[in-house]
């Protein structure tokens, strides 16, 4: 399969999962390097192409059903990178990276090995929904094809070497994508984040930062790496999780209960603008879908479903509206056609027509 | 614990790697505060990293200024935070052991290990596994739990010892 037919499809991991609704996705990855190998960012050109042979010999050697797709960061064009960056498969230090950096991918997106990025390798597995243990499991099993071939660089005090000493020990970072509107309404995501990170996790904007993240997502993760198990790590962190759900469940049902007429409000502007505005930029298109987002969860919307707007997010990032044009586009062509595809998404209508419908 | 350099209790700890041999340093707070240590001032990892190495003279300490194995200098690791390459780890310990200290609270790795790690790794780190549970039960209380730990590791270490003599 090449690029293009990754892009017509959605990635797996916005497929239906558990407790979703507040979830979007669960996400395990674990940073790995090559025994008594110079790191990526400290390495000669030889070496990183040497590092990137060496794992396309170990996926070469994995004998198992999944397919996955590669490239070389060097054979994309710019563009391209960034449709990867825009999927979640690849980070933008990797897309900024060239000899021996490079990207494997399964069909369904839900497994995806960086190569030469801080680390020789980064692992990812990407579930839908809450489904930390699965993304773990999915984790450690390519883990455990791609060692078949491979000699990792490791110590019995210190585990798994990193570039980083940030990342040292299981090598792990877990991470949840929430969607928060609840709490940013209620205004009660400030002590929240602040709860959360004084022990030991991290929460960032899925877009922006902090409590002013864009489409009210946060990614909440550990930034402990050592002296814990990667279950001990998961189990915390899916404790934590789950209580920000409940903490989200109830902002919801307290604005439901007192200020009604005020959710419906929200809900119902953001749909009128989506379905009619001309232009649209980024922000203001993630803070409207946000409340679209809501309005489903909260069975307000029947004929839309998350799942859909989900996708919508993702294709109404800058690459993918261009790749879907076929041409390079300025940032204002961009909000145009932004604007275009969500409308004709709230109508039902047929993607494809161009003008000015 | 005590002081190394008086008999006060000690409230520094320290893991140094003097001439490739892992050494602990435990000062009180005076003591700290004549080798250029405050233990008030908030610490961040940054500071560790950069600064602590250099202002410690009282303690003997000999440090290499680059990675043997990936020419990596000190300066330029403590500029970046980043790593040459795996040996940097035994490189650079000295600044490292506190800044995974503060970073992890834990220095000992008990997760997942490689499948073509030795036996010998496998013991070391059930022992360490050992060691934690250990210092739980001991934190509870619970004497009974703790002896029994305790006799598990003397197990293991009898059984890393003999794996050692095996293979030599």
């Amino acid at each position: 399969m090449t690029l293009d037919g990754l892009l017509e499809r959605h990635g797996g991991w916005l497929e239906t999962g558990p407790d979703e609704g507040p979830v979007i996705s669960s996400r395990v990855r674990l940073a790995r390097n090559l025994y008594d190998t110079t790191f990526p960012g400290w390495a000669s050109k030889e070496v990183r192409n040497r590092v990137w042979n060496e794992v396309v010999l170990a996926f070469d050697n994995v004998d198992n059903n999944t397919e996955f797709l590669r490239w070389r960061m060097d054979e994309l064009k710019p563009l391209e990178r960034e449709l990867l960056f825009e999927r979640h498969l690849i980070s933008a230090e990797l897309a900024e990276r060239k000899s021996g950096s490079g990207l494997f991918v399964s069909e369904d997106e839900c497994r995806a090995v960086m190569v030469n990025e801080e680390d020789h390798i980064r692992l990812q597995s990407l579930q839908p929904g809450l489904n930390l243990q699965n993304a773990l499991e999915g984790a450690e099993a390519l883990d455990n094809d791609l060692e078949k071939s491979l000699t990792y660089a490791f110590s019995s005090k210190l585990g798994y070497l990193t570039a980083c000493p940030s990342n040292v020990g299981t090598g792990m970072r877990a991470s949840v994508m929430l969607h928060l509107p609840g709490l940013c309404l209620t205004e009660e995501i400030k002590p929240v984040i602040n709860a959360v990170s004084k022990i030991g996790l991290a929460v960032r904007g899925m877009w922006g930062e902090g409590s002013e993240a864009a489409g009210h997502m946060f990614q909440i993760s550990n930034q402990i790496t050592l002296g814990k198990t990667e279950l001990e790590i998961i189990s915390h962190l899916d404790q934590i999780v789950l209580e920000v759900i409940e903490h989200e469940k109830n902002a919801r049902l307290r604005l439901m209960e007192s200020q009604q007429i005020r959710v419906h409000d929200h809900i119902g502007r953001a749909y009128g603008i989506l379905a009619h505005a001309a232009m649209m930029n980024s922000n203001e298109a993630l803070d409207l879908l946000s409340g679209l987002r809501l309005g489903t969860d909260l069975g307000l919307m029947p004929e839309i479903t998350r799942h859909d707007i989900d996708q919508l997010l993702i294709q109404i990032q800058p690459a993918h509206l261009q790749k879907a044009a076929g041409a390079t586009l300025s940032p204002e062509e961009r909000d145009v056609k932004r604007a275009q595809l969500i409308r004709k998404f709230l109508d039902g209508g047929v993607i494809g027509n161009d003008g000015n419908g | 614990m005590k002081c190394d350099l008086c008999d006060k209790e000690a409230v520094v700890h320290l893991t140094q790697v003097v001439n490739g041999e892992m050494k602990e340093v435990h000062l009180c707070e005076q003591h700290a505060k004549e080798q250029g240590i405050d233990i008030h001032s908030p610490i961040s990892i940054t500071d560790i990293l950069m600064g602590l190495g250099e202002s410690k003279q009282g303690i003997e300490h000999q440090l290499s200024p680059a990675c043997p194995r990936c020419g990596m200098a000190r300066e330029e690791f403590r500029k970046s935070g980043r790593l040459g390459c795996p040996d940097c780890y035994n490189t650079f310990m000295a600044e490292l052991a506190v800044a995974i200290k503060a970073m992890h609270h834990s220095s000992q790795h008990v997760g997942k290990i490689p499948a073509r790690e030795g036996l010998q790794t496998r013991i070391k780190s059930q022992i360490a596994r050992l060691q934690k549970d250990l210092d739980a039960a001991i934190a509870r209380e619970d004497y009974e739990k703790a002896a029994e730990i305790r006799d598990q590791i003397s197990e293991a270490r009898a059984q890393a010892e003999e794996q050692e003599g095996g293979a030599e």
